[in-house]
């Protein structure tokens, strides 16, 4: 095999930061790659700098052996190199076909439109990446949206595809389309840069794997060879434990009873039917479930942010059906929600403001409607001490922050209130595995302090290996519960496609 | 201290890049950009009564600028300050003339409340109640709002009960009594001014260091984020817009008894327009809206007089206006000039290898 692309010891400083220093990478011809590394190791700095978004500080990057300059994105893409972003980067409102060509398009004044769509037919069908190219691309999900970005590169004629995280916003599903998507690229000679934080997907596509930890690849092998733990301990830099040790639950009085709950959506469809569960002080409660059967509903209305139907909410023995979400977190419920960015933060607020998001109302934040902006600073530098947030700086943006960090401080305001009752819905969703086993101990931490914790994860690992009990939801209603130790893939599995009790005969209800 | 420098910086330059341009059209059409922009320096600053003529015209810019800025951080777009500032005038007026047995100092304070009520009702009520419940755009409804208000001080003081008897169509005047008293002597320059600078100070106040303003500012940045705080957002919608007309009146108050004294014909000052520019400029600070609104007032007085001592048209400071809102409005433009002659630079010393397949 070939090398097509070199880079060497590659070096780009950002103001505080070295964002990649000294960094080695060859990409051979016909291979897929990952770059495997926490947030912020600098695998999309790496990426910018190979694109030509970004030029290096000093260091090389060889294109077929020979050396190359990129002064723009449209360099890179004239000598082959094709990139899919963290964010998408297309126009909702114009179709496929006018998306992919957008920039290069057929015709000469006139745009023909017609030619377009058939270019794009051709191209789908060569590389099976199935689109219709009449569709209004805001029409599509996410996952088709990244097969237009996939064509876009491929009708520039790349010869070489970078994905940066590309699963981040996938479905399984998605994924796994996905991933026969870049296998197949790779039967047709393309190359593969594959940017990943997830040990087991990049075991799943790549051949050859290179760790970067802190701006630095730490080491590159083939995959073959690399065990789950040792990448893992490549990434993070330290022994990690990639399941956490669990204690017997100690189960304590119910916090959170909720009975025949009924939620309707925004737009007024049933998503909620007739839902029934306990959670006990000291237990962690999972929602397994395929994602849209009524698990943020579910959890929203628990929270205060969607209105109840039907059925009653108890907390701590109150009725609180009709308390408002202010009054819920004043009763003692934290909420990290499932979308940090669209809902759990304020990013163009301090972190200081950001910390007392929830909490401003009360002392000692404010008092007849001042803000007291010192009491607020202090508890957010204790916040980001705690919770190891980075940089450690309240007055950096929450915009500013790696996806982890922004995490690490939602739970961390959510976990300091000393919360009865923690929601956590998808609380490790894009973080790496230093992250995550960060944010599992503190999970468990605060359960055996005798919290009620309500997890949701789309993820079953993480609610095997976290939940005492689970409940198992599907088109909205609670098809099973089953204790966490005697719980199995299968069992959930069947469970969540709707395969009632009656049916699974193993599967154990309350 | 380093942001406040990085928040300085579009504004400054955007400013900056629009005096130059201006400059190179005054030379273009063939007068001296150094005899036309000391003109304009001193017919805004040249003298005591000049720097009171600027202060009295950025006295109005500076409160309507500042009620726009709230409503810009609350992410809703006040634009029929105008409307708002008319109304107000017309009821400050009003009860000006007819409750005349008060003393002067109260009857100053019952205007200038009656003219921020009216005001924030005119912004809050319809549009703030049709954009937080039914969603209703308020640059639309604000709009409309507007022209009916402007309409309605026009049949007031046209066919309506306030039209003083005579051949102009303007209202009873207001007693002397209350109208506010003057700085420098002989300039239009009054209290009106220091009202200004107070409501600068309490809107910093409230949009930083109260919890109202919290409320307003995370609506304002990201209201699903709002809602997950617990945050009842239609409540800060109707607010913000209403605090936003509130001192859309208060701008309406102060100028009746500082200036106008009277509801009169020809009132269209375009005060309300210039307001959203004084915002855009500041960038919503508070403190900016100072300096933005003086700005303004400068061009427009320094302008008069650019055109007597050197006979270009005192519409340049409306190319010049043009402009900066451009520049504004097109900050990005900033960084990327600086990135295209970075590259430019660059490309003449290195090359790349250009033969890469044209894309089809
Ligand atoms: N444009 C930028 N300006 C300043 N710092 C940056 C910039 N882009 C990235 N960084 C910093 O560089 C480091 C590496 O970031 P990044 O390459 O995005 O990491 P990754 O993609 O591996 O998560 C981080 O500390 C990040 O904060
Ligand atoms: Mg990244």
């Amino acid at each position: 095999m070939t090398s097509f692309l070199e880079v060497v010891d590659l070096v780009k400083h950002f103001p505080g930061v070295k964002a990649n220093d000294g960094v080695n990478l060859t990409l051979h011809k016909g291979e897929v790659h990952s770059i495997l590394g926490e947030n912020g190791a600098g695998k999309s700095t790496l990426m910018k700098l190979i694109y030509g978004l970004y030029q290096p500080d000093s260091g090389e990057i060889r294109l077929e052996g020979k050396p190359v300059k990129f002064h723009s994105p449209r360099d890179a893409i004239r000598a082959g190199i094709g990139m899919v972003h963290q964010h998408f980067m297309l126009i909702p409102a114009l179709t496929v076909a006018d998306n992919i060509v957008l920039g290069d398009e057929p015709g000469g004044i006139t745009y023909k439109r017609a030619e377009a769509e058939k270019k794009v037919r051709e191209l789908s069908e060569k590389y099976r990446l199935e689109v219709d190219p009449s569709a209004k691309v805001e029409q599509l999900s996410v996952g088709l949206q990244q097969r237009v970005e996939i064509l876009k590169a491929l009708y520039r004629k790349a010869k070489v595809l970078i994905l940066d995280e590309p699963t981040a916003v996938l479905t399984p599903q998605e994924t796994e389309e996905l991933f026969s998507v870049v296998r197949h690229l790779k039967s047709q000679g393309i190359p593969v840069l594959f940017i990943s934080h997830k040990l087991d997907e990049v075991r799943a596509i790549a051949d050859r794997v290179t760790v970067m930890r802190a701006g630095k690849t730490v080491e590159t092998l083939p995959i073959g060879d690399a065990t789950p733990q040792q990448l893992a301990n490549l990434m993070v830099g330290r022994e990690v434990v990639l399941r956490v040790e669990k204690t017997k639950a100690n189960p304590g009085e119910v916090i959170l009873d909720v009975q025949q709950l009924r939620v309707n959506d925004t737009a007024r469809r049933e998503k909620v039917r007739n839902v029934s569960f306990q959670i006990r002080a000291g237990e962690i409660f999972g929602i397994a479930g395929i994602d849209g059967n009524g698990q943020t509903e579910l959890v929203d209305a628990i929270a205060g942010l969607l209105p109840i139907v039907g059925g009653r909410l108890r907390f701590l023995g109150r009725d609180i059906t009709r308390l408002s979400t202010a009054e819920r977190t004043k009763a003692g419920i934290a909420y990290v929600p499932q979308d940090r960015q669209l809902d759990g933060l304020v990013l163009d607020f301090t972190l200081t403001e950001n910390a007392i998001l929830r909490d401003f109302k009360r002392k000692p934040f404010s008092k007849g409607g001042i803000l007291f902006h010192k009491p607020a600073k202090t508890y957010a530098e204790r916040l980001i001490n705690l919770f190891d947030v980075r940089p450690r700086d309240v007055n950096r943006h929450a915009g500013d922050l790696s996806g982890g960090n922004q995490q690490k401080v939602i739970l961390a305001r959510e976990v300091s209130r000393e919360p009865h009752l923690l929601i956590a819905v998808q609380p490790t969703r894009g973080l790496d595995v230093g992250a995550i086993e960060g944010i599992h101990k503190q999970l468990l931490r605060l359960r055996d302090e005798g919290k009620a914790i309500l997890l949701v994860s789309l993820e079953l690992d993480e609610i095997l290996s976290l939940s005492d009990r689970i409940g198992v939801i599907h088109s909205g209603e609670m098809v099973g519960i089953v204790p966490g130790e005697s719980a199995t893939r299968e069992q959930l599995g069947l469970l969540m496609t709707g395969v009632t009790n009656g049916e699974a005969t193993e599967v154990t209800t309350r | 201290m380093k942001h406040i420098m990085r928040a300085l910086a579009t504004p400054v330059i955007a400013s900056l890049l629009a005096i130059i341009i201006g400059g190179i059209i005054a030379a273009a059409i063939g007068y001296n950009p150094l005899q036309v922009y000391g003109a304009l320096i001193s017919g805004a600053f040249g003298n005591a009564a000049n720097i009171g003529y600027t202060l009295a015209i950025a006295t109005p810019l500076i409160l309507i600028g500042l009620g726009i800025a709230i409503s810009f951080r609350a992410g809703l777009f006040n634009i029929g300050a105008e409307g708002q500032y008319w109304v107000s005038v017309m009821a400050a007026t009003w009860v000006g003339y007819h409750f005349t047995g008060l003393p002067g100092w109260l009857h100053v304070i019952l205007c200038l409340v009656v003219a921020m009520l009216v005001g924030g009702l005119w912004a809050g009520i319809i549009p703030g109640l049709a954009k937080a419940y039914r969603g209703a755009h308020e640059v639309i409804t604000t709009m409309m709002m507007s022209y009916t208000g402007i309409l309605l001080c026009k049949y007031m003081i046209e066919d309506g009960p306030m039209r003083k008897p005579g051949y102009i169509p303007e209202s009873y005047p207001i007693p002397q009594n209350t109208w506010l008293p003057t700085l420098i002597p002989q300039s239009q320059l009054t209290i009106g001014i220091v009202i200004a600078i107070v409501a600068v100070v309490v809107v910093w106040f409230v949009l930083f260091h109260t919890t109202l303003g919290f409320q307003l500012r995370v609506v304002g940045s990201n209201p699903r984020a709002a809602r997950y705080a617990g945050i009842r957002v239609p409540l800060y919608t109707v607010l913000a817009l209403g605090i936003s007309g509130v001192l859309s009146g208060l701008a309406g108050g102060v100028q009746l008894l500082a200036i106008d004294h009277r509801l009169a014909e020809g009132f269209n000052t375009g005060y309300g327009f210039t307001g959203i520019v004084v915002a855009l400029l500041a960038r919503n600070n508070p403190f900016g809206v100072i300096v933005a609104a003086v700005f303004f007032a400068a061009l427009s007085t320094g302008g008069q007089n650019m055109q007597q001592v050197t006979n270009i048209p005192a519409s340049l400071t409306d190319v010049l206006t043009g402009l900066i809102i451009f520049f504004v409005a097109a900050e990005r433009i900033v960084p990327q000039v600086i990135q295209w002659y970075k590259r430019w630079t660059s490309r003449a010393s290195t090359s790349i290898s250009e033969e890469g397949p044209k894309p089809a």
